[in-house]
């Protein structure tokens, strides 16, 4: 999927990164864990997550994550969004929670791939 | 290649700026054209030891190494050290405290973190003086 079709299933709102929506991502990760993302997540995948500090962007950075979405509306701040830019890291929001969103996503044929994933 | 050493001081007391260290190393280990898994291996080892540094012990210093077959990380704190290692080293033990947890960490993962992402790791501590964890990954050979 790239990232055009995700904003679009989420009904995300993009927070930086507008003109690299055309990227693929074939796996997603939802987390609030930054520990658990670091020790599961194998390939770069899309960052799902409610928790919204620099450690966020710093964690998904590591593991060459393309793209961060904030679930339930949550909006990072202008220093989170400034780290992001200079990683490269797409940002959005969306208003969906974690539950709906990665059912959406998991619908639309984004799966997880991380250890313990089916 | 001769051996490349470089050094980051790590800032203790401010868990939400730590990790600027494991940025810096990660840029150096690209700019090296190192393997982009052996790059991501070591920055999400360094990157888990230097919040444990940020946590435990008030920061300290980590010295790299790179070279030809290996990057040898080197995590050095003069913080409470380690009373048990072998419990620190169960995934889901920990000291940390709520700070720690609402950043995302906390949860006992860092050092089994380390392991799993290390071909070689060694914890060298003594309560009241520090701890050092070193970890070797080894590159590849084309």
């Amino acid at each position: 999927m790239t990232l055009s079709d995700i904003r679009q299933a989420l009904d995300a709102t993009v927070l930086w990164g507008g003109d690299r929506l055309e990227r693929e991502v074939h796996t997603a990760c939802g987390s609030d864990f930054m520990s658990d993302v670091l020790a599961y997540v194998k390939e770069p995948a899309l960052l799902l997550t409610g928790l919204v500090n620099p450690q966020v962007v710093r964690t998904a950075d590591m593991v060459e994550m393309p793209c961060i979405i904030f679930i339930r509306g949550k909006s990072p701040s202008a220093d989170m969004i400034r780290l992001a830019e200079e990683r490269d890291i797409v940002v959005m929001s969306s208003p969906k929670g974690m539950y709906e969103a990665c059912g959406l996503l998991y619908s639309k044929g984004l799966r997880g791939k991380c250890d313990g994933d089916d | 290649m001769e051996t490349i050493k470089l050094v980051y001081p790590v800032e203790g007391g401010d868990l939400i700026e730590a990790g600027e260290a494991s940025s810096k190393m990660k840029l150096t280990l690209k700019k090296l054209g190192l393997p982009q898994e052996v790059i991501r291996r070591a920055s999400i080892c360094m990157y888990e030891g230097e919040i444990n540094m940020v946590i435990h012990a008030d920061g300290g210093q980590a010295e790299v190494e790179v070279d030809m077959d290996h990057i040898l990380i080197r995590m050095r704190d003069t913080g409470p050290g380690i009373p048990n290692v072998d419990q620190a080293m169960q995934e889901g033990w920990s000291t940390a405290g709520a700070t720690a947890r609402e950043l995302g960490f906390g949860a006992g993962m860092g050092l089994p973190n380390m392991k799993r992402y290390s071909d070689e790791m060694s914890i060298d501590t003594q309560v009241g003086q520090g701890t050092t964890v070193t970890i070797i990954i080894r590159v590849p050979q084309a």
